[in-house]
């Protein structure tokens, strides 16, 4: 038998870190981007990443990592692939840094570490303040080593629609479209691999990168993978609000130091300076002194929405609080968080060396994607996924820094699992389901040029961005949530009715949006019911109608199947062999 | 009342055999507005200045943050990244048009992909052994990270390549990028193995004795990376390791 042909989707940190261990295994690879793999999206990472290398005498192991993981996400999460990941973290980030990742260094030479949410530890290495930029290169260039030896072919500038599904049901290729010419092709594989991202379009405006669509998880939730956890959504607690999208500030600005807060008088019209310290509402450090600014997430991410709309304190009455690093020595600053600094002075035109930056929550990162086993694989034979488009590693809520490990390592399981699936496959049926599948797309595709109807892709877009983010993100109503997903169903409906304004067939970017925006449309759905269904509060998911977390009802992973009518919910129970579950109170003394 | 708003012209070309025409928008002004949020605007509302129905602009972008290095175009004439590119600060019409020294795909998007054969060509990669695990890497002094980090913040945009003299079809020269690379990765411990190699690919014709040393590069890099400097220090090198050469024979 030739040896097995794997397709790899998404060329992030995921899915290069999945690349990689296939090529170094002796298999050859297919690389499909949207765009050039360089220009993925964890590019944008900014703080870190997490392994308890205890490189600074506090006693931290991977079990307490494990611990800091499941706890600060709910214990949703399942343990097993948890608690392997906490232990494989330090040989990753010894791997990184012979790859050449410019982490930042003790004065020994030894790799720094720095303090991030949600754990009382130094544990999160870094590079500056933009490690995923450099750990996205670090593999980038492996990869463009293995490509330059013939192992890898990359297909950047290419889409993915589908995947191509045999007669049993088993995947044997996947179709693609040819961004710049427009072609449709599909591509033969023994065992393909999801490593698509975000979803954070989704919501229209967040701190994901455009491509961030979720419109590949989308298309294969739409062909019968199941979708698990869609409801968990994080919500970013410290981001610039902007036109075009909601730019990212760190948490490791908070994690050397930064310091949030609001004047204690509403309205307070003094100059920054003069305004007292005892003057001056340092919420996150009066309501939980143990973590202080360092709390999940989703805490802090409450805790400001508190202050704003509950209490009237945003700064100038506007949905704005400050984070203030202007006590820090500006060496420091630059040493260690310069990437952000600069985001914050090109984009808003202030020094936050000088002046408290002002920022708010914004949607950030999906916990919940594609359903996969413990070896990756979802519940379709031969279709594996890694990265932010699964499910698997952050439960209710994820940790800062501990998306780049889970990615690199999500990725180094599905490649050398996808390859030994590849290896004992048996060869398909006559063409695999290829023609039909091609003519599937190509139904679709003409069914889109010839529409002559009257709504506009990118208002349709718009809607839905608005309607999510305001019932489906930091607070939930079920009646918001209804509503939501009323207006998805008529977006649905209207879609039927789209226009492109443009029906060329070279480099049209409105028609592989407007492919892209059904596929969001479904997916939405999966996150407002998902949460509608979902009658507690958990990590991300908070309902004041149902504050606490009840367990007994759902401490379960939500499976979404999709269905003409709509997805359909089960619920799997959860592996919590390692940790009994216990409350989740970071305000609590111990 | 009436709202305020900003001008832009926008240089259109449907496709690399078509000819360039401009077209006028006028786009809603919002503060902090980039002027990638003025062409997803122009997506939403197809419509020229002059009330005719166009298409949405083709370009590249994806992060919006000014690190993924896609959006790269000249804007009032000079290039730069167009989600750094505040229409605030810029002269009215706002006049947008693609790179200039690259193959052109549609309206504002060029194709870069030499950038990324360049990067192949010098090897710009540490050659690992393997991903396994082989315990911690080599000990790296604060100073040298320092030193190091400006460099691997290249986000590979181009901005250098389109504003050289140097960097034509004629020369065929490398650009500055790619000598920052080769100098990043000559620095590093176990990258330095394939150092040789990476300076006798710089060796010949397009490689680092084209630069007329205008110093454009330095000057346009979004980044501020020290890139006049990784030229001449690479160049160095790169005559050191022809004389080694030479008398090896």
């Amino acid at each position: 038998m030739a040896s097995p042909r794997i397709i790899v989707v998404g060329g992030g940190l995921a899915g290069l870190a999945a690349v990689i261990k296939i090529a170094e295994a002796g298999g050859t690879v297919d690389l499909f981007s949207i765009v050039p793999v360089k220009r993925s999206h964890s590019v944008c990472a900014q703080g870190g990443i997490n392994a308890a290398k205890n490189l600074k005498g506090e006693g931290d192991t991977t079990d307490k990592h494990f611990d800091d993981t499941i706890y600060g996400g709910d214990f949703l999460a399942n343990q097993t692939p948890v608690k392997a990941m906490c232990e494989a973290a330090p040989a990753i980030i010894d791997l990184l840094d012979r790859m050449g990742v410019p982490f930042n260094r003790t004065p020994e030479g030894l790799l720094d570490f720095r303090r991030f949410g949600g754990t009382l530890y130094n544990r999160t290495a870094f590079a500056g303040a933009t490690t995923g930029q450099q750990l996205l290169y670090a593999l980038d260039e492996q990869v463009r080593r293995h490509e330059s030896e013939g192992k890898v072919r990359k297909f950047e500038g290419w889409e993915f629609l589908s995947a191509v599904l045999d007669s049993n049901g088993v995947a044997r290729g996947i179709t693609a479209l040819d961004l710049r010419t427009m072609e449709l092709r599909s591509f033969p594989a023994d065992a393909i691999i999801l490593a698509t991202g975000g979803i954070g379009a989704i919501f229209g405006k967040s701190t994901n990168s455009v491509v961030c669509t979720g419109s590949a998880q989308s298309a294969v939730y739409q062909q019968g993978v199941t979708y698990a956890n869609g409801e968990f959504i994080q919500v970013h607690p410290t981001c610039i609000p902007g036109e075009d999208k909601l730019r990212l500030m760190s948490e490791s600005a908070r994690g050397e130091g930064g310091r949030v807060w609001v004047p204690r008088t509403a309205g307070d019209q003094r100059p920054i300076k003069q305004i007292p310290e005892a003057e001056r509402f340092y919420f996150l450090e009066e309501w939980y002194p143990k973590y202080g600014n360092l709390v999940p997430r989703d805490i802090a991410t409450r805790a400001i929405h508190k202050v704003v709309y509950e209490l009237k304190l945003g700064l100038d009455g506007q949905p704005m609080v400050y984070l203030d690093l202007t006590h820090i020595d500006r060496a420091t600053l630059n040493r260690k968080l310069e990437g952000i600094l600069e985001i914050y002075e090109k984009f808003v035109g202030d020094d936050p060396r000088d002046v408290p930056m002002k920022i708010f929550p914004g949607m950030h990162y999906t916990m919940g994607g594609l359903w996969v086993d413990f070896n990756q694989m979802t519940n379709i034979p031969g279709i594996f996924a890694a990265g932010e488009c699964e499910y698997q590693y952050h439960g209710a809520n994820r940790l800062g820094a501990n998306s780049l490990v889970s990615c690199i390592y999500g990725g180094f399981k599905a490649g050398p699992n996808a390859l030994s699936y590849a290896k004992s496959l048996s060869a398909a049926e006559g063409d695999g389901g290829h023609s039909s599948e091609l003519t599937r797309q190509a139904e679709i595709n003409a069914k889109l040029l010839k529409n002559k109807g009257t709504e506009n892709p990118f208002k349709l877009w718009r809607e839905l961005g608005e309607v999510m983010t305001q019932h489906a993100t930091v607070i939930r109503y079920n009646s918001g949530l209804k509503k939501a997903d009323d207006k998805i169903v008529e977006l649905l409906e209207r879609y039927k009715n789209v226009n492109l304004s443009d029906k060329s067939q070279w480099a049209n970017t409105s028609f592989a949006f407007t492919r892209q925006l059904k596929n969001m449309l479904e997916l939405a759905r999966v996150v407002a019911l998902g949460a509608l269904q979902r009658d507690e509060s958990r990590g991300a998911h908070y309902k004041p109608d149902f504050p606490d977390r009840n367990d007994e009802q759902f401490l379960k992973t939500t499976k979404a199947s999709f269905t003409a009518d709509g997805p359909h919910f089960e619920y799997e129970g959860v592996d919590t062999q390692f940790i009994q579950p216990r409350p989740r109170r970071y305000d609590a003394a111990s | 009342m009436a709202t305020k708003t900003v001008a832009f012209e926008i240089k259109r070309q449907s496709s690399p055999d078509a000819v360039a025409v401009w077209e006028s928008f006028e786009v809603e002004w919002r503060p902090g507005m980039n002027v990638v949020s003025a062409m997803m605007e122009i997506a939403a509302n197809p419509v020229t200045a002059e009330g005719r129905a166009t298409t949405p602009i083709t370009y590249d972008s994806n992060c919006l943050e000014e690190i993924c290095g896609s959006c790269a175009m000249r804007i009032n004439g000079k290039a730069r990244m167009a989600c750094s590119a505040l229409v605030d600060n810029l002269d009215q019409p706002i006049r947008v048009e693609p790179l200039s020294k690259f193959p052109l795909v549609r309206d504002l998007q060029v194709d870069r992909s030499v950038l990324f054969e360049n990067l192949k060509a010098v090897k710009a990669w540490v050659p690992l052994d393997g991903t396994y695990d082989l315990g911690s890497g080599p000990r790296v002094f604060p100073q040298e990270q320092e030193a190091n980090y400006p460099l691997s913040n290249c986000i590979s945009c181009t901005c250098c390549m389109e504003v050289c003299p140097q960097f034509n079809e004629e020369t065929g020269f490398v650009g500055a990028a790619t000598i920052a690379q080769v100098k990043l990765f000559n620095n590093h411990p176990t990258g330095k193995v394939l150092k040789e190699e990476r300076l006798r690919a710089l060796a010949g014709d397009g490689g680092i004795q084209e630069c007329g040393f205008a110093q454009n590069c330095v000057e346009v890099c979004p980044k501020q990376i020290p890139l006049t400097n990784a030229i001449s220090d690479v160049s160095r090198d790169v005559i050191l390791q022809k004389a080694k050469d030479f008398l090896r024979g």
